[in-house]
């Protein structure tokens, strides 16, 4: 397939010469324009102060306790998220049974849907008129509690990581786990010694986009939390600040929103190194 | 296919593995979102309509179809472009451009929508440049249609790029040797292989910006009378303290979710129809 591709950068290079410069052109010029001039306002309007200002910012009061319920949300919904992954891949991948289309395509519905309808969906059902409040009020109060936000974190971020394992156990195929099995290995021992194995490198891929957006979420849990310092997530906390239109608020929103872009932008990374290794170990076992 | 049905039993965990994903799915997001049918069915017919049909919600709803379809037709003009530059050409910084296409993934919504905003704004970068020629973009649906297009584009390459990947070049490469131009190439050979996965990238933008909330409201302005207010603003409004109306809010979430699902069957149907499913 590389030679191939090799081979037609060559032909097309001789005849396509004026094509290529023009949608080269585009390609940068619309990259330029509208991806990174957003990302260098945020970095400029961070930095423009000075760092002892960014980091006055970042040491605010709201600022701490917001970042520290973003991780703690990130984290619970990375942790529920990554064991229903790993169960629905296997699930869907392992066995072939009736009505799977239709489980990947529910898995697949909090991508195409809209962040405030999740926020309503729960508190339809768990909300002090929701239907299933009495069972669960003693752990779940919407919309004043943090369970709210971790609750409307997990449901945005639930298609990640099975959507970065399954291709890759699929193109694996079954016949090793099948193998094991017919040689009395323990579902366990199977899961262990050769699935994991196979998949660790999309599941940390998986898991990093799953936590990037956790981070980032704001329209589903802007409705579910209510109390500034104590539910708010870093998105409410840059929103709060931003919304006040004072100068220096506004300055300290872009402080956290650059905080918040620093998180993302290192996780994006190790999304980017898991997913170099895993082409890499492909191309090494195709030339194997 | 029959060693399959045979491995069904031999690989242990299929009950705990299907409980678990049944179990979790339902309890995440099945009965929320059904919750929410559950109680707009209970709203008579006559009011649930009288809801729907008032002028600023029909509009609302207009000006998110109408501005996600036109963010969705520029993305995916320019995304399958971009795709193409990406996978079919080498130049200095490829892999570096590749990874910038990664932003909007990087950039929360709402930073997003704060970020476009100061950026088009009088004083900011874009802003500047373009009052220089009369043209304000905060507060329009222009402004609107940007956001959407910010956070649309990832979706769109990212679903081209593999299947031009996985294009064999020899087919193209025996048109051209025949005589074919390069404008035929790619209406004949090209275009036919990654219609699908264009239309997958086209779908997922429209139903994303459909229902997008933290990037548009901030440059929008969410003026009913300028056409600038979305439809998650009208539901997160009804939801909002101090005017809460459940009722409004779960007959519109009802008519934006059908909406959702009708483009997820869609999609999933002309990909099964293509075969071109990725799992």
């Amino acid at each position: 397939m590389a030679g191939n591709e090799e081979l037609g950068n060559i032909v097309r290079k001789k005849h396509f010469d004026a094509g290529r410069a023009l949608l080269i052109c585009i390609s940068v010029l619309f990259i330029g324009s509208m991806l990174v001039l957003p990302l260098g306002t945020v970095i400029y309007n961070a930095l423009r102060n000075g760092w002892k200002v960014l980091f006055s910012a970042w040491r605010a009061p709201y600022t701490i306790s917001a970042l520290k319920v973003t991780l703690y949300v990130a984290l619970v919904s990375l942790c529920v998220n990554t064991v229903f992954g790993i169960a629905a891949a296997w699930c869907l991948t392992k066995y072939d049974f009736r009505g799977k289309q239709i489980l990947l395509s529910m898995i697949d519905i909090p991508l195409s849907c809209s962040p405030v309808i999740v926020a309503l969906g729960y508190i339809m059902m768990f909300g002090r008129m929701g239907w299933a409040a009495p069972m669960v009020d003693w752990i779940i109060q919407l919309p004043y509690s943090i369970n709210g936000v971790i609750l409307a974190t997990i449901f945005v971020t639930f298609p990640f990581v099975v959507r970065e394992i399954v291709p890759v156990l699929n193109a694996i195929g079954r016949e090793e786990e099948t193998a094991a099995a017919q040689m009395g290995a323990g579902g366990a021992a199977i899961f262990l010694k050769i699935t994991m194995p196979n998949m660790k490198w999309a599941l940390l891929s998986g898991m990093s986009m799953c936590t990037a957006r956790a981070l980032g979420e704001f329209g589903a849990v802007f409705a579910l939390a209510r109390s500034r310092g104590e539910t708010f997530t870093l998105p409410l906390e840059v929103d709060a600040l931003y919304m006040t239109g004072r100068k220096d608020s506004v300055a300290m929103a872009f402080a956290a929103a650059f905080l918040l872009i620093l998180l993302d932008v290192t996780i994006l990374a190790v999304k980017n190194i898991a997913e170099y290794i895993t082409k890499k170990k492909k191309v090494d076992e195709a030339f194997e | 296919m029959n060693d399959y049905k045979e491995s069904k039993r031999l690989i242990p965990g299929f009950s705990l593995t299907l409980g678990i994903t049944i179990s979790m799915l339902s309890v995440i997001v099945i009965i929320p979102l059904l919750s929410i049918f559950r109680y707009a069915l209970k709203i008579a017919p006559v009011d649930f309509l009288n809801i729907i049909l008032q002028q600023n919600i029909r509009r609302a709803f207009w000006t998110s179809i109408v501005q996600s379809l036109i963010a969705a037709g520029i993305n995916s003009l320019f995304g399958t472009i971009i795709a193409w530059v990406l996978v079919r050409y080498t130049f200095r910084f490829k892999r570096f451009f590749d990874c910038l296409i990664d932003i909007p993934l990087a950039m929360p919504t709402a930073v997003a929508g704060i970020t476009l905003s100061k950026l088009y704004s009088d004083q900011g970068w874009l802003g500047r440049l373009l009052g220089a020629f009369g043209i304000h973009v905060p507060y329009t649906k222009a402004g609107l249609t940007i956001a959407l297009i910010f956070v649309g584009i990832p979706f769109v390459v990212r679903v081209i790029q593999p299947v031009l990947q996985g294009l064999n070049s020899q087919y193209e490469e025996a048109a051209q040797l025949l005589g074919a131009n390069k404008i035929t190439v790619f209406r004949k050979i090209i275009f036919p292989e990654i219609r699908a996965a264009v239309f997958t990238g086209f779908s997922l933008a429209f139903a994303r910006g459909l229902g997008e909330y933290g990037s548009v409201i901030y440059i929008s302005g969410n003026s009913d009378k300028n056409g600038t207010k979305v439809i998650s603003y009208v539901i997160m409004q009804k939801l909002n303290a101090g005017a809460i109306d459940y009722e409004g809010a779960s007959a519109i979430a009802l008519v934006l979710l059908v909406l959702s699902f009708f483009i997820l069957l869609v999609t999933n149907l002309i990909q099964i129809r293509n075969n071109k499913r990725n799992y």
